[in-house]
């Protein structure tokens, strides 16, 4: 059995009789079957967390906490409490926007890119609407890499955040990290990455990475919908005030005096997703158990394969960097004179699963002069045949279409 | 090459982009988008009494859009704007629940198998959407 069949066997969606061509990863990822397992085993018997001493409250709270403490581990958080559960990256990367936005005054300034998703972009746009913070923005370079070089230029002694993906949704790109959080300290600003994208491709390391703050969602890494996280350096949640506000996030409530309780239950208000977190913390349990060397050293084939198939269309255009350094497989590209909804369609007719769009980014297609692109996304499960069946999809596209 | 879709009346129409361009001196006009999709329509209209006199559409979109539009210039010169409603109409529920059209909208029944694909009815529906905006307010 390859690792792929391995790989496969594990996920319900392949179990089907007729599963897709599916790569549409970077929108969603497949659920695990330990994941499901998880988070049905939850539901099936539940209590609230935190509240009662009763056995099965008490077995609640137990499995949310280990939820948390599997979390830190994939992220090698220093400690468990940095972890705060969301309802998933758009959730985090807002609470960052209010928490740390109503610590900003007017004129102070926050660092963001064109390449941003419209949930790491929009909630910057409202903060400038609301305080008066002066949002600056890094540039693209022509093949969709963030103009790190601009960093120089663009950080002042004003920027108190730096906000910014981890991988392209769009492109795949992946961001040097070390250039932004090294701009970032010479000034003092706090660095927050998005990393919706990067976590599907294996655990990551907060701590080396640098950064202030990490976000993504469960269901972009085999995990359930309906949860994310956000990951704080412990330092820098404390001082913050909370977003939401609610039950379970308070220490004391009067008319008169009001005091928050320590994170991450100050950014947690409400009951949160408890059985979604179990099944985040299933699916990172099991990230954690694969051979990334030899699962990295496949997608980059695949990926080789997929970038060398579309440059024998003309009529292709490549969204993103054409080589293989510091990339994710995330391609995304425009077929010339089609719509990307019409090639999606002929494909997904042809079970190929894929999106077309501007994929919540259009100051990115701004940037590059595109008014969308077609994306295929490949995940750890694809194969060979998936990539062939696009390619040939993609051909009958051009036919019909023209 | 086959698509249960993209068939060639589909094909034909949005090739032949009736109606495109801009009215000079509009009784009406509209800007629609699909936000998600990115697709945007353009369109200007003129009434003469209580008929559409012209209809003129800018369509950046996808084959879907552009072909509705194109229908949308074949077919409402000459119409009243409460029949264009009642197109529309027609249009949203035999896509939304397979409604059977009457003998006068069955021009409409080449976007039948769009209804399989609930992500697509935007798409058809911009343009009949966007004339319905232009008309706000106009005589009926």
């Amino acid at each position: 059995m390859s690792l792929i069949e391995q790989l496969r066997a594990q996920f319900p969606f392949y179990a089907a009789a007729n599963p897709c061509h599916y790569l549409d990863n970077a929108a969603t990822s497949q659920i695990h079957q330990q994941a499901l397992a998880a988070m049905a085993g939850q539901e099936a018997s539940r209590a609230n967390v935190h509240r009662s001493p009763y056995r099965l409250a008490e077995a609640s709270t137990h499995a949310y906490g280990e939820a948390r403490a599997r979390v830190a581990r994939f992220l090698n958080a220093a400690a468990n409490d940095e972890v705060v559960f969301t309802s998933g990256a758009t959730a985090a990367l807002n609470l960052v926007a209010y928490s740390v936005g109503e610590t900003l005054q007017a004129g102070d300034e926050v660092l963001i890119s064109a390449a941003e998703h419209h949930s790491n972009f929009v909630p910057w746009l409202r903060l400038r609407e609301r305080s008066g913070i002066r949002l600056r923005v890094l540039p693209l370079l022509p093949d969709g890499r963030i103009a790190t070089a601009s960093l120089a230029e663009l950080v002042t002694e004003r920027c108190r955040l730096i906000a910014i993906t981890h991988c392209s949704n769009v492109t795949g790109a992946v961001t040097d990290v070390a250039a932004v959080v090294a701009a970032a300290r010479k000034v003092g600003a706090l660095v927050l990455l998005d990393g919706a994208q990067q976590v599907q491709h294996g655990p990551v390391d907060v701590q080396m990475l640098g950064a202030d703050f990490y976000a993504f969602s469960s269901h972009k890494c085999f995990g359930p919908t309906g949860v994310g996280v956000l990951w704080g350096r412990q330092a820098v949640l404390e001082r913050l005030p909370p977003f939401m506000t609610g039950g379970g996030m308070v220490g004391e409530v009067s008319l008169e005096s009001l005091s928050f309780a320590a994170p991450p239950a100050r950014f947690e208000a409400g009951t949160p997703p408890v059985a979604q977190a179990i099944g985040l913390g299933a699916a990172v349990d099991w990230l954690m158990t694969l051979p990334w060397a030899e699962i990295h050293q496949a997608e980059s084939a695949l990926l080789a394969r997929l970038l060398a198939g579309l440059a024998t269309f003309p009529a292709v255009r490549l969204i993103g960097p054409a080589d293989l350094a510091r990339r994710l497989p995330i391609v995304s590209f425009e077929v010339r004179g089609i719509h990307p909804h019409d090639v999606c369609q002929v494909l997904g007719e042809r079970q190929v699963a894929l999106r077309g769009g501007n994929h919540c980014a259009q100051p990115l297609f701004a940037a590059l002069n595109s008014a969308g692109a077609t994306r295929a996304s490949l995940a750890l499960y694809n194969d060979a045949a998936d990539v062939d069946a696009l390619l040939a999809g993609l051909e009958d596209a051009l036919k019909v279409l023209s | 090459m086959t698509s249960s879709v993209y068939q060639q009346a589909i094909k034909e129409l949005a090739q032949a982009a009736h109606g495109s361009g801009r009215l000079d001196h509009p009784d009406g006009a509209a800007r629609l988008d699909n936000p998600l999709c990115g697709d945007r329509v353009d369109l200007t209209v003129s009434l003469a009494g209580e008929v559409i006199a012209a209809v003129a559409h800018e369509t950046r979109a996808c084959l879907l859009c552009r072909a509705a539009a194109s229908l949308l210039g074949l077919t409402a010169p000459g119409r009243s704007p409460s029949e264009m409603r009642a197109a529309t109409a027609a249009l949203e529920a035999m896509l939304n629940s397979a409604a059977v059209l009457s003998p006068e909208w069955q021009a409409l029944a080449v976007f039948a198998p769009v209804a399989a694909y609930p992500s697509r009815h935007g798409c058809v529906l911009l343009p009949f959407q966007a004339l319905q905006a232009a008309l706000q307010g106009k005589p009926q």
